[in-house]
C-alpha cells in the first residue's frame, strides 16, 4: 500500500482536471458535486490503507520513501517530486482527506445553485492535491510546491464571489500576506542548504537526509537564522503575530472553504512544517522561545478579539488564529506531539463549527431571502433561538464547543489540557514557563467564554429573526447534516487516542497512543533537546491534577461569564460597552491593526513607487535623456521624415547603411 | 558540414524574399509569413533532438566571409546549451507572433510581415554567431526593423518611443563596437572567433574598460536600472506582435550578450564589478516592481514587472554557479513565455476596448471565463507560482546567488516576490474582479478559436517547464559548466599572477570573494 502513496495526491488532481475542463458542460450538480467527492475519498481509502499497513510495520520500519520524477537537478542541487510517508504525515493526509471528503460532500448541499459550482469543487480538489503534496513531500521543495498551491487555492476561493470587491481585496491581501511568509520559507530553505552545504559538504533538502545530517548543525547561530526563517513562513500561513490579519478577512469565501482551508487544514501547514523539522527547530532555543511566545500571544489577542466580533464566522476565524496559537504554543515548549494532537482533534471540532455556522448561515439566508428582508444572514444579532429549529445542527454544534472550552471528555479538552502542561512544565524555558502557562489559561477561559456567547446568541434565547422570516427556518438536508454529525462525533471522542498518562493509569495504564504513534519522528527533536534542558523540571503528578483541574475551573469561568451576560442577564453586554466604551472599539474593530499596517506598509510603499515613477524615472533619468535628445533634434527631426512609410525607402536606407558600415571597416 | 543553423537562420530571409514579390493580399501576406516561422520551427525542433549534452558548439559551420587585408570575418555560426534554448525560444515566439497580428494590424500589412521576418533573421543570427564581427552585424540588424515597426505601427506616441529606443541602443551599440574593434587589435593577426578571444589574457586595466562598453550595450538592452527607460515607452507604443518580441527575445540579447560575451572575455572585470551589477540589478528588481505596482497603464505595468524579472536574471549569471546561471537561463526563456503570453493578453483587450487603462476594466471575468481562465494562468506564472515555469527560474536564481558572494543581494532580491505578487495580482483584481459596472465591457466577446490557438502553446509550455524542467536543464548543464571553469581557471591565474595584483587590489574592501559556493568542477 506504501507504493500507492502516488495515489493520494493524483486522485484530487485527476478531478480538479475532469470539473475544471469539463465541468462547465457536464452542469449537472451531482455528476460534479460526485466526481469531486469521489476523487477526495478515494484518497482518503488510500490513506486509510497505509494506515492500516502503518500499524502492522514495527515502529522503526514507519518511513518509506517514492520517488516519483526528477524535479529540479541543477549541479549538487536535487529536488525530486518525491513523497515520505511516515507517522506524522499519516496522521497529516487521514486529516486532509477524511475532513476533506466530508466537507467536499456537505459542499453539494451547500453550494447547491450557485453559479459556479463546477469551479468550487475543481479548485476544493486542487487544494486538497495542494495540501496533500504540502503533507507529503519528502523534501523542502515539494513541501513549497503545496506551501504555495494552497495559498493559490485559498486565494481563488477566497476570491469565488470575485464580484463582491471585499472578496477579491481579501484574496488578494491573502495571497500577498502568505508570500511574505513564503519569503521567509525560501531564505529559511537556503541558509539551511547552504550551510550544511559549504560546511560539511551535504547539498540537501530532503528531510530524511537533513535528519541525519540534523547531529552536524549548530545549537542556535546559524540554526536560529535559519528557523526563524522557516517561522516567519508559519506565521504567514498559519496565521500568527503579525502575519494573522488575512485569515479573519479570508471568511469573505463560502463557509466550507472556511472550515476546510482556514480552519483544519491549510493554516495549520505551518505547524505541520515546524514539526516536520523539529530536528533543526529544537536545536536553536531562541527560536523555540520564539515560537511559544508568538503562539501564546496570539492565543490571547485573537481570543481578546474574538469575544466582540457579531459576525458569526468572524468570532470562528479569530477562534482559529487563536487555537493556532495554541499549537505553535505546544511547538515552542518542545510538546510536538500535542502540537499535531491538537492540530488534528481542532481540525474536528473547528470543522463542525464552521460547518455548523454554514448550515446556520444557509437556513438564515433562506429565510431571510423567503421574507425580501436584508439582513445579514451571518449577524448573531439577528439569530437567537435557533434550536428548536435546527436540532441536529445545533446539538453538534454544542458538541464541539463543549470541546474546544475544555470541557472534560470531549477531545478539545486532552489536546489543551496537554499543552497547557506543557507549557507549565517543560524544561526550556525556565522563568518563563509560568507566564507562558497563565496566558495559555487566560486564552483557554476567553476560549469558553466567546464561543458559548456564541451558542447563547444563536441557538438560545428569543429569536430575533424578522418574524416573517421565521417560519421559513428549518433543518438542514441530510448531505449537510451527516458531515456535522461525523464531525460532531470525533470531536467528542477523537481524544482518546491521546489520554494524557495521569488518566490513562487511572485506567489501568492505557498509554498515550497518539504520543506513541509519533515517537518516532519526535525522537531526535527530544533527544537534543535534553542536552540543553534544565534538569528536574516541575514534573509532579500532584501539580499536573491540579493544573488539570485549573483548566477545567478556568473553561467553566468563561462559559458562566458567557452565561450571565447573555442568558441570564441580557443587558450586561449594553452596559459593559457603555462603560468602556474605548476598550469595546478597539476590540470590536480589531485592534486597529489592518489600519496600523495600511499607515506602515501599504500607503508609503504606494507613495513610494508614486515618487520613483513621476520623480526618478520621468523626471530625472527620462529627463537626461529627452535633454541629449534636444540636443540633437536635428536627428530626429530628419529621423521623422525619413518614416514615409515607403518601403523602398526603408530598404534603401538599411542597404546604405549596412553598406557604409561594411565599407567602413573593409577599406578604411 | 552541417548547415542546419544557416538554414534555421535564413529561413525567414527566404520568406522576406517570397514576400516582396507577393501582391497586396493581406490574407496571403499573413498566411505565407505564418508559414515561413513555422517551418523554421519545427526546422528549429531538429536542433533539439540532436543536442548532444556536451559543453561543445554544435553544429558549427566555420567559413571564410570577408578578407580584407589583414581582417578577416568568418562566417562561424554554431551553438551550445547556452544559445540552444534562445534559438528555439526565438523559432517558437515568432508563429504565436505573427498569428497575434491577424486583425490587429490592417495596414502596410506587407512590410510589417517582412519587418518581423527579417527580425527574426537578426535575432537567430546574432544567438548562432561565434564570431564576433557577425555578431555586431547581426546585433544592429535587428534595430532597423524593430525601430520600424514601433515608428510606424505603434501607437499615439510612436516616434518619440521610436527614436528614444533607437537612440538608446545606438548609444550602447557604438561603444561595443569600439571595444570589439580593440580586442581585435590586442588579439593580433587572425579572425573575430570569440574562442580565440577568450583565450587571450588581457590585462585588467584594458578588460575594465571592455568590460564597460560591453556591458553599457547589454546593460541598455536587459534594460538595468538606470538604463530601462526606453523600455516602457517602446512597448507601450510598439504593436502587440513587436511587445512580445521585444520582450520574449530581444531583451534576452543584453543576458546572453553578457553570458556569452562580456563575462567571459574579461573574467577580471566580471568579478570586479559584480557588486556593482548586482546592485543595479537589485535596484532594478525592487524600484521596477514598485513603480509597476502604480501603473495605470497594463501595459506600462507588464514593461516595468520586465525590469524586475530580467534583473533576477542577472543576479543568476553573475552568482556565477551552476544553479545561478541555470535559473538565470531558465528565466530567460521563462520570461519570454510568460511576459510574451502578457503582452498578448493585453493586446486581446486592446483589440476589444482600444484603451490599456486598468480603471477602464474591471469585472471582465464574468464575460469573458476563458480568457480569465489564461489570464490567471499567466499571471501566477509571472509570479513565479511553484508548478509554473517561473518559480524554477527564480527558484535557482536565489538559490545559486544565495551560495555565492551575493548572499545579501539574494536576500533583497528575494523581497521581489513579495512585490510580484502585489503589483500583479493587485492589477489581475483591478481588471478581471468585482462588478461587471461599465457597458461597453459588458458586451465583450471572450476568446475566439485563433485567440486560444495562440496562447495555447503558451499555457503548455508553462506547465511543462514549471513540472518537468529536467529537459532543459540537463542540455545547458555542460556548457554552463564550462563557463564557469573557464572564468575561475582564469580568475585565479589572474590573482596568482603578481603582474596583475594592482587591478585587483581595486576590488572596493568588503567584497567577498566570488564566487564562494562550491566550484563547478565539484558538480555531479
Amino acid at each position: 500500500m506504501f507504493d500507492n502513496v502516488w495515489l493520494i495526491p493524483l486522485l484530487p488532481l485527476i478531478g480538479f482536471l475532469v470539473n475544471g475542463l469539463f465541468g462547465k458542460k457536464i452542469k449537472n450538480e451531482a455528476v460534479i458535486g460526485g466526481i469531486g467527492t469521489l476523487a477526495i475519498f478515494g484518497s482518503f481509502l488510500v490513506s486509510c490503507g497505509i494506515l492500516i499497513q502503518m500499524i502492522g510495520t514495527s515502529p522503526e520500519h514507519r518511513v518509506f520513501e517514492k520517488v516519483i520524477f526528477p524535479w529540479i537537478h541543477s549541479g549538487n542541487f536535487k529536488a525530486d517530486m518525491a513523497f515520505l510517508v511516515d507517522p506524522l504525515s499519516v496522521v497529516m493526509i487521514m486529516v486532509v482527506t477524511g475532513v476533506g471528503s466530508l466537507i467536499h460532500l456537505y459542499s453539494i448541499g451547500y453550494m447547491h445553485g450557485e453559479e459556479g459550482f463546477y469551479r468550487f469543487f475543481a479548485y476544493l480538489n486542487l487544494f486538497c492535491m495542494s495540501m496533500l503534496l504540502l503533507v507529503l513531500g519528502n523534501n523542502l521543495l515539494v513541501m513549497f510546491i503545496g506551501w504555495e498551491g494552497v495559498g493559490l487555492c485559498s486565494y481563488l476561493l477566497i476570491g469565488y464571489y470575485f464580484h463582491k470587491k471585499s472578496a477579491g481585496d481579501a484574496a488578494k491581501k491573502a495571497f500577498v500576506m502568505n508570500r511574505v511568509g513564503d519569503f521567509g520559507f525560501l531564505v529559511g530553505l537556503f541558509t539551511l542548504y547552504w550551510w550544511l552545504g559549504s560546511n560539511q559538504n551535504i547539498w540537501t533538502i530532503n528531510f530524511m537526509e537533513l535528519k541525519q545530517a540534523s547531529h552536524l548543525l549548530p545549537y542556535g547561530g546559524v540554526v536560529t537564522v535559519a528557523t526563524l526563517c522557516f517561522f516567519v513562513g508559519a506565521t504567514g500561513k498559519s496565521a500568527q503575530i503579525p502575519l494573522f490579519t488575512w485569515l479573519p478577512d479570508a471568511m469573505e469565501g463560502p463557509t466550507p472553504v472556511s472550515a476546510l482551508i482556514h480552519a483544519a487544514t491549510m493554516v495549520t501547514a505551518g505547524v505541520y512544517m515546524i514539526g516536520r523539522m523539529s530536528f533543526i527547530f529544537i536545536k536553536s532555543p531562541d527560536t523555540m522561545m520564539v515560537i511559544a511566545v508568538v503562539g501564546a500571544a496570539t492565543a490571547i489577542f485573537a481570543a481578546t478579539i474574538g469575544t466582540a466580533q457579531n459576525d458569526i464566522k468572524r468570532v470562528l476565524a479569530y477562534s482559529t488564529v487563536s487555537q493556532l496559537g495554541f499549537m505553535f504554543l505546544a511547538m515552542g515548549t518542545g510538546a510536538f506531539a500535542a502540537g499535531i494532537f491538537h492540530l488534528m482533534t481542532h481540525a474536528f471540532f473547528k470543522a463542525c463549527l464552521f460547518l455548523g455556522s454554514g448550515s446556520v448561515i444557509h437556513a438564515m439566508h433562506y429565510a431571510l431571502h423567503h421574507a425580501h428582508s436584508h439582513d445579514d444572514a451571518q449577524d448573531m444579532r439577528n439569530m437567537g433561538g435557533l434550536r428548536k429549529a435546527m436540532p441536529i445542527t445545533f446539538i453538534t454544534f454544542l458538541v464541539s464547543t463543549i470541546a474546544i472550552a475544555g470541557i472534560p471528555g470531549f477531545s478539545g479538552f486532552f489536546s489543551k489540557d496537554e499543552i497547557l502542561w506543557q507549557a507549565f512544565s517543560n524544561p526550556y524555558h525556565g522563568g518563563l514557563n509560568m507566564i507562558l502557562w497563565g496566558i495559555g489559561a487566560v486564552a483557554a477561559c476567553f476560549t469558553a467564554f466567546y464561543m458559548f456567547r456564541l451558542v447563547f446568541m444563536t441557538f438560545y434565547g428569543d429569536c430575533r429573526i424578522q418574524p416573517k422570516a421565521k417560519s421559513h427556518l428549518h433543518e438542514s438536508p441530510l448531505v449537510i447534516t451527516i458531515p456535522l454529525m461525523v464531525l460532531g462525533f470525533l470531536a467528542a471522542v477523537g481524544g482518546y487516542i491521546g489520554l494524557p498518562k495521569l488518566i490513562g493509569e487511572l485506567f489501568g495504564g492505557i498509554p498515550n497512543y497518539f504520543e506513541l504513534w509519533l515517537d518516532p519522528v519526535f525522537e531526535l527533536a527530544q533527544e537534543y533537546g535534553h542536552t540543553y534542558a534544565q534538569v528536574g523540571g516541575h514534573h509532579n503528578v500532584a501539580l499536573e491534577w491540579g493544573l488539570m483541574g485549573g483548566s477545567v475551573v478556568i473553561a467553566l469561568v468563561g462559559i458562566t461569564i458567557a452565561f450571565t451576560m447573555y442568558i441570564k442577564n441580557t443587558e450586561l453586554p449594553g452596559k459593559f460597552t457603555s462603560t468602556f466604551p474605548a476598550l469595546h472599539r478597539a476590540v470590536y474593530n480589531k485592534w486597529y491593526i489592518d489600519e496600523l499596517y495600511d499607515f506602515l506598509f501599504v500607503n508609503p510603499c504606494k507613495a513610494f513607487g508614486n515618487f520613483l515613477w513621476k520623480g526618478f524615472d520621468v523626471l530625472v533619468v527620462d529627463g537626461i535623456v529627452n535633454g541629449v535628445a534636444a540636443v540633437v533634434k536635428g536627428w530626429s527631426g530628419a529621423f521623422r521624415y525619413t518614416a514615409t512609410g515607403y518601403v523602398h525607402n526603408y530598404a534603401f536606407v538599411m542597404a546604405a547603411g549596412t553598406m557604409a558600415i561594411l565599407g567602413y571597416y573593409i577599406f578604411r | 558540414m552541417d548547415f542546419s543553423l544557416s538554414l534555421i537562420t535564413f529561413i525567414p530571409l527566404a520568406g522576406v524574399l517570397l514576400l516582396l514579390v507577393m501582391p497586396r493580399n493581406n490574407a496571403m501576406l499573413r498566411g505565407t509569413a505564418l508559414c515561413v516561422s513555422l517551418v523554421g520551427f519545427i526546422a528549429s525542433i531538429s536542433l533539439i533532438c540532436e543536442f548532444k549534452p556536451i559543453a561543445d558548439y554544435q553544429f558549427v559551420e566555420n567559413l571564410p566571409w570577408i578578407a580584407a587585408g589583414s581582417f578577416q570575418m568568418n562566417y562561424h555560426v554554431g551553438i551550445d546549451g547556452i544559445s540552444l534554448w534562445l534559438v528555439i525560444l526565438t523559432t517558437f515566439i515568432m508563429p504565436i507572433a505573427i498569428l497575434s497580428t491577424w486583425t490587429a494590424v490592417e495596414e502596410r500589412v506587407k512590410e510589417y510581415m517582412i519587418c518581423l521576418l527579417l527580425l527574426e533573421v537578426g535575432m537567430l543570427g546574432a544567438f548562432v554567431s561565434l564570431d564576433l564581427f557577425l555578431f555586431y552585424i547581426f546585433w544592429e540588424l535587428m534595430l532597423i526593423p524593430m525601430y520600424f515597426i514601433i515608428g510606424i505601427w505603434g501607437g499615439k506616441n510612436r516616434v518619440y518611443a521610436a527614436v528614444k529606443f533607437f537612440i538608446y541602443t545606438m548609444v550602447g551599440s557604438l561603444l561595443m563596437l569600439i571595444a570589439i574593434m580593440y580586442i581585435y587589435f590586442k588579439a593580433g593577426a587572425g579572425d573575430f572567433d570569440i574562442t580565440r578571444f577568450y583565450s587571450i589574457g588581457l590585462d585588467p586595466a584594458s578588460q575594465t574598460w571592455l568590460f564597460l562598453a560591453f556591458a553599457l550595450a547589454f546593460a541598455i538592452k536587459v534594460p538595468m536600472f538606470p538604463l530601462h527607460t526606453w523600455l516602457p515607452d517602446a512597448h507601450t507604443e510598439a504593436p502587440t506582435a513587436g511587445s512580445v518580441i521585444l520582450a520574449a527575445v530581444l531583451l534576452k540579447m543584453g543576458t546572453y550578450g553578457f553570458v556569452r560575451f562580456a563575462m567571459p572575455l574579461f573574467p577580471d572585470a566580471t568579478a570586479r564589478f559584480t557588486p556593482l551589477i548586482a546592485t543595479l540589478a537589485v535596484i532594478g528588481i525592487v524600484y521596477a516592481s514598485l513603480v509597476a505596482m502604480v501603473q495605470e497603464d497594463v501595459k506600462k505595468l507588464v514593461a516595468y514587472s520586465s525590469v524586475a524579472h530580467l534583473g533576477f536574471v542577472m543576479i543568476g549569471l553573475f552568482a556565477l554557479n551552476q544553479q545561478g546561471i541555470a535559473g538565470g537561463m531558465l528565466q530567460m526563456i521563462n520570461h519570454g513565455i510568460s511576459t510574451g503570453a502578457l503582452f498578448l493578453i493585453v493586446g486581446f483587450i486592446y483589440e476589444r476596448r482600444h484603451t490599456r487603462l486598468i480603471t477602464d476594466f474591471g469585472g471582465l471575468s464574468k464575460q469573458m471565463p476563458i480568457f480569465a481562465t489564461i489570464f490567471m494562468i499567466v499571471t501566477f506564472s509571472s509570479i513565479g507560482l511553484p508548478g509554473t515555469n517561473g518559480f524554477v527560474g527564480e527558484f535557482l536564481v536565489l538559490l545559486g546567488g544565495f551560495e555565492s558572494g551575493l548572499r545579501t543581494w539574494t536576500i533583497i532580491a528575494s523581497s521581489g516576490v513579495i512585490l510580484s505578487a502585489v503589483y500583479m495580482l493587485w492589477m489581475f483584481q483591478r481588471v478581471m474582479f468585482g462588478e461587471l459596472t461599465n457597458p461597453k465591457n459588458q458586451v465583450l466577446k471572450d476568446l475566439n478559436a485563433r485567440e486560444i490557438v495562440i496562447m495555447a502553446p503558451l499555457i503548455v509550455m508553462i506547465f511543462v517547464m514549471g513540472i518537468y524542467p529536467t529537459p532543459f536543464i540537463d542540455k545547458m548543464n555542460p556548457s554552463i559548466d564550462r563557463l564557469i571553469v573557464q572564468m575561475k581557471q582564469k580568475q585565479v591565474a589572474h590573482v596568482v599572477a603578481p603582474v596583475t595584483a594592482p587591478g585587483r587590489a581595486g576590488i572596493p574592501a568588503g567584497y567577498p570573494e566570488l564566487p564562494s559556493g562550491h566550484p563547478a568542477g565539484e558538480a555531479k
